[in-house]
């Protein structure tokens, strides 16, 4: 059913992740499918890395490492922008089809009343692709 | 806090391999500071927050306290800011005047050295913006709106008192003609009052700005170190940029953005309310005054929203539109040949009096030296921090000599065409047509009085308020953008919620200092940071050749 799963994920909070990285994995081994790490971040230095370059290093050998637990095949993409924290949701939209992914798999916030004004990523994707999104919500 | 995940990713970076250079070749600064190590991070209400603790608090403070102040004992703390800054621009015009030269030549220079060919964010960066984006968002965020206000007030102005010519009391002179006046002279009068004009609005400016812009965009996007004031002091005071010193830079520029922005915000309110009272006979009064600031709030809150690329960027783009649309309207009804003739003219007036006008000791105008340049130069200085770290953020992929040219240039030559277009026109009804209710009208009338005596008033005046307000929209937001990045210890990439609560609070000062009195006191107050910053951007100077020297150039 699905052959590439695409997973994005935010190198600043990878802890808060661990559970959803889990799911993703049980996804990925039930359908063997590969996955697709993409990561969005700022042109400018960050938390995460000084360069988007540096950023780029990161994800791979995070992905590696995922690899490492869950034995799918991995791959990486990284998107930088101006203003990735306006941006990415437009970005994962251009992602799921520049990485022709069949199944998104992402991690979001339980619904609160802020989404009116500032909708959870999740929700913006599912909106604007039209591949499954599979959204998991984390109760912390 | 937030290096923790970098803690869980394998030694992918063993010191032996390096950090990776940014696109291409370049020479990041070798710190073990990680961006965002001092920061708060919390959710209170399901609202997230990244802030960086000691300049997000000490700059809250400052700004409550100066408010509180302001409001609370208006009648004492007005005369005192007045005094402070009087006595600046009286006994340190001169450091104005030079440091801004400074900024100027150093500028022009880097254009024409080898030095220009080193590319922000490394050899092999791409621009993120395209050229009608980018030079859209320099210019609204530059001076957009003040271009709206004195380009037909400051001509009229300048010719009034160089008409005038010397008058002396007791040997001191007391009158405000720029240099020597032009007593009578009519086009010595005009050829002076355009060329001062474009000189406050010239190449002076745009040096500031470039300089805070250049010496942050090296610095974060090759050297690898936060996009906030702070990282320029690096070559000179090294890690120490870390601690108080940093801080204390950081927390200024802070103050100087709010205040800059709040305080145009409440008198740009009150202009664009005199336009639309003047126009549809709206009521100027409190309400629409408070009900003007709240809808440029909003729409500054949706483009926020938004973000640079779609928010800032087409705002700004659609004000390009706009005033350019403007300018040829007023050029093609207004005196065609005499404008045509005028922007020659003027430019040569402007580069022969360039000299006189920015020389920086034994001027015998005390008046306009000090009254109009310095005054202008602090404020220009002032705004630099926020404008700088803006046109920073948007200059990713460009070289040093694009940049420069895009950012001196180019928006100085839009100067002197807008300014000889608005200028002579009102110059020209005044001397040719007789004309004199736009001289005698108050300064934030005079562009729709003159537009009254060009056909289709209702539509460009209309246009000319539509201007003020979307300007005041993007250097709201683009300051929201500033500040929080700034607070929040140079992260570009913290929580939506922060820039809301920034534009939020512009928008309170704003109401607050409008209804509760004491703007005028708090302008004074974010100009007396023009002269902190004359340092900084001094500093900014050494730090951008520096920077540069340990550059690879593109090919």
């Amino acid at each position: 059913m699905f052959n590439n799963i695409m997973v994005p994920v935010d190198l600043a909070h990878l802890d808060t992740l661990e559970p959803a990285l889990s799911v993703v994995a049980d996804m990925a081994k039930q359908y063997d499918a590969r996955i697709t790490y993409v990561g969005v971040t700022a042109n400018a230095p960050t938390s995460v890395a000084r360069t988007p370059q540096e950023y780029e290093q990161k994800l791979e050998a995070f992905a590696q490492d995922r690899h490492n637990v869950h034995g799918q095949p991995v791959s990486t993409k990284v998107y930088s922008s101006t203003d990735p924290i306006a941006n990415v949701d437009d970005l994962l939209v251009k992602a799921t089809k520049e990485t022709g992914a069949d199944l998104v798999m992402m991690a979001t916030h339980l619904p609160s009343h802020l989404d009116a004004v500032m909708p959870s990523h999740g929700g913006k994707v599912a909106t604007h692709t039209d591949v499954s999104v599979f959204l998991i919500r984390l109760t912390h | 806090m937030d290096n923790k995940p970098q803690d869980q990713s394998p030694d992918e970076n063993a010191p032996s391999e390096g950090i990776p250079a940014p696109e291409g070749a370049a020479n990041l600064i070798d710190t073990d500071y990680v961006i965002g190590q001092d920061n708060i991070t919390a959710s209170p209400m399901g609202i997230d927050v990244d802030l960086h603790g000691k300049v997000f608090i000490f700059s809250s403070i400052v700004i409550l306290l100066f408010v509180i102040l302001t409001l609370a004992l208006q009648e004492q703390m007005e005369p005192i800011f007045n005094s402070m800054f009087s006595f600046l621009t009286t006994n340190l015009g001169w450091f104005f005047l030079l440091g801004a030269n400074v900024f100027v030549v150093l500028a022009l220079v880097l254009i024409f050295t080898p030095l220009g060919k080193v590319r922000i964010g490394g050899a092999d960066a791409t621009p993120d913006f395209g050229y009608a984006g980018w030079f859209s968002m320099l210019f609204a965020a530059g001076m957009g709106i003040g271009l709206m206000f004195y380009g037909v007030s400051e001509p009229l102005g300048h010719y009034g008192t160089a008409m005038g010519g010397i008058t002396t009391e007791d040997g001191v002179r007391t009158d405000w003609a720029p240099l020597g006046g032009a007593a009578g002279d009519q086009a010595g009068a005009i050829d002076l009052s355009m060329a001062a004009t474009i000189f406050h609005w010239g190449f002076h400016p745009w040096g500031a700005y470039a300089i805070v812009g250049l010496s942050l965009a090296i610095f974060a996007f090759n050297k690898g170190l936060p996009l906030t004031m702070r990282s320029i002091f690096y070559p000179i005071l090294g890690e120490r940029i870390w601690g108080w010193p940093g801080h204390v830079i950081d927390i200024l520029a802070v103050f100087a953005t709010l205040f800059g922005l709040t305080t145009s915000l409440g008198i740009g309110a009150t202009q664009a309310a005199g336009g639309l009272n003047y126009l549809f006979g709206i009521p100027s009064g409190d309400t629409t005054l408070v009900l003007l600031i709240l809808g440029i709030t909003i729409v500054a809150l949706g483009s926020i929203l938004l973000g640079v690329d779609k928010g800032v960027q087409r705002l700004s783009q659609l004000n390009m539109v706009l005033a350019a649309l403007l300018l040829l309207f007023v050029i093609a009804v207004g005196p065609t040949l005499m404008i045509a003739t005028g922007i020659i003219d003027n430019l040569i007036g402007y580069v022969t009096h360039l000299p006189a006008f920015s020389m920086p000791f034994g001027r015998e105008d005390a008046n306009f030296s000090q009254g109009w340049t310095a005054f202008y130069w602090a404020w220009w200085i002032a705004w630099s921090p926020f404008v700088g770290m803006f046109i920073a953020r948007v200059s990713r992929g460009r070289t040093v000599r694009e940049f420069l040219i895009s950012v001196l240039l180019v928006p100085t030559m839009a100067s002197v065409v807008w300014m000889t277009a608005f200028g002579t026109t009102a110059i020209d009804q005044v001397v040719n047509e007789g004309i004199t209710e736009v001289q005698d009208a108050a300064l934030e009338l005079q562009l729709f009085t003159m537009l009254e005596y060009l056909p289709l008033t209702a539509i460009t005046s209309f246009v000319g308020i539509t201007l003020v307000i979307v300007f005041f929209i993007t250097s709201s937001d683009s300051g929201s953008l500033v500040i929080d990045s700034i607070t929040a210890g140079g992260k570009v990439d913290a929580p939506k919620p922060q820039r809301i609560f920034w534009a939020l609070i512009e928008g309170a000062l704003a109401i607050a200092l409008l209804l509760g009195g004491g703007l005028a006191a708090l302008q004074t107050a974010a100009l007396t940071t023009g002269l902190p910053f004359t340092l900084v951007l001094l500093v900014g100077c050494y730090g951008i050749v520096k920077g540069l020297m340990s550059e690879p150039r593109a090919k």
